[in-house]
């Protein structure tokens, strides 16, 4: 998966949790909390989304890594290369 | 038989329009199906069924809007139906009764009803534009409803919600003279405890410190069981149920105080998937009858945008809500040193007709206590 497809599959976990969220406009560099009002409750669904979508474990503690859009695709980046060397 | 009728979502509700039928004659349902949809000011809500039995007749068309109370159904229940063989359904759907029944009761003496009257007054209808559909040209609550439909276009549910909320906000601050209580409490060992917890669950299964408060809360009515119920008809009905009221707020703007069922008796995870499960359906607007009207407290966490202390607003007939603030580190003495304590602000806000300070306060001390012990939650 390319980053763009990372993006895009980033961004409908988003749209699913927020679907009042102009999804062209995310700042990729503000927190999504900070951004559209994102709660724990939102954030942890966002996470779980992300595991079902990619397969991947994520760690609570990685949590604060997937707070913006950028930080987040450079950390699943990274989570995906690992889990397929 | 048995008369399923349009039930109170909440005390601020006075009608209800009937959005689609998921049941039709002769179909059996059991208590606990959700058999429609209803709209109300606060979404669209699926409406349970506390019988068990066959659907003899359906009352109410889809579409139409009538008054809590209002028959909607006729259910043959359990044994009725097990004695004679079931009938076969009529061929077609019968008539629409063309009158909300309840609606126009005692309003054939006075020409508009107290209830029309008094959501005419909420809505800011005037009445004398309103046409009456009742006996002798009476205005129900129906007709009210449909003037205020008529005058508000139907996509304004933010208006509406926003009427709903400001009528039992309103009600809540006329009736209920509300005492208030706070206390700090040393989340240090819970946070440790759930962090540690977290790491061994599945991502699917971890918990947010919103399930041990609640739980917490949950476990404390026990010992103080008159901030667990309503207030009805000038009397304290204590529930022997604790389900708790969560408020969640809407995106967009808004809020809705659906129940967890039996919060102290679930396990942590199981009351984080209810929760969970609960948001989710809130914000997409498919909350259950049950939820939506049988809250016996509430309880609202306003921390996670960094708010310190919560002062509440009961919910009507509630008696009591607890507040949250932001779980952070905060300054706490230790045998005379200070050290930085992760740390949050508990409040009760509770009607003073059906507890005292004193019993408040014992409230707030057993929430404390209990998660002191966060294995034991």
């Amino acid at each position: 998966m390319n980053r763009e497809q990372l993006k895009e599959t980033v961004l409908r976990i988003l749209g699913s949790i927020a679907p009042d969220v102009d999804l062209a406009a995310v700042e990729p560099d503000v927190e999504f909390r900070d951004q559209f009002d994102f709660d724990s409750m939102d954030f942890l669904n966002f996470a779980i989304g992300l595991h079902k979508e990619l397969k991947i474990d994520i760690p609570e503690i990685d949590y604060p890594k997937l707070g913006a859009l950028n930080g987040c695709l450079a950390y699943l980046e990274q989570a995906l290369a690992r889990r397929s060397p | 038989m048995t008369e399923f009728k349009m039930p109170s979502l909440g005390s601020d509700m006075e009608a209800g329009t009937l959005v689609e039928w998921l049941i039709k004659p002769g179909d059996r349902v059991k208590r606990g199906d959700i058999v429609a949809v209803v709209e109300t000011q606060k979404g669209a809500i699926d409406v349970e069924i506390f019988e068990t039995g066959v659907v003899e007749q359906i009352l109410v068309p889809v579409g139409e809007t009538v008054p809590v109370g209002a028959v909607l159904a006729i259910i043959r229940t359990a044994e009725e139906a097990a004695a004679p063989p079931a009938p076969e359904p009529p061929p077609s759907p019968p008539a629409p009764s063309t009158e909300p029944s309840a609606a126009a009761a005692g309003a054939g003496r006075a020409r508009i009803s107290p209830a029309a009257r008094k959501r005419a007054a909420e809505l800011g209808i005037n009445l004398a534009g309103v046409t009456g559909s009742g006996p002798g040209g009476a205005v129900t609550l129906d007709d009210v409803e449909h003037a205020a439909k008529a005058a508000r276009p139907p996509a304004d549910r933010q208006a509406a919600m926003r009427q709903a909320i400001a009528a039992a906000m309103a009600r809540s601050k006329r009736e209920i003279p509300h005492y208030y209580l706070g206390a700090t409490i040393d989340l240090s060992r819970a946070m440790a405890w759930l962090q540690a917890e977290n790491e061994r669950r599945p991502i699917t299964e971890r918990l947010l410190p919103a399930a041990l408060l609640l739980k917490a809360v949950a476990l404390a009515l026990r010992q103080v069981p008159e901030l667990n119920g309503f207030w009805l008809d000038g009397g304290f009905q204590p529930s022997p149920s604790a389900h708790v009221g969560v408020a969640i707020s809407l995106r967009g703007g808004g809020l809705v105080n659906p129940a967890l069922h039996d919060a102290d008796r679930r396990s942590l995870g199981d009351l984080m998937a209810g929760l969970r499960d609960l948001v989710q359906r809130a914000r997409t607007g498919s909350l259950r009858s049950s939820e939506m009207s049988d809250a016996t407290i509430t309880v609202t966490n306003l921390g996670e945008q960094g708010v310190d202390v919560v002062y509440g607003v009961i919910y009507p007939p509630q008696v009591a809500l607890v507040g949250f603030g932001r779980i952070g580190e905060r300054a706490w003495p230790v045998n005379g040193r200070i050290e930085p304590r992760l740390t949050v602000a508990a409040t009760l806000a509770a009607d003073h007709r059906a507890s005292d300070g004193h019993r408040g306060g014992l409230l707030l001390t057993a929430v404390d206590r209990l998660l002191q012990e966060p294995e034991k939650l």
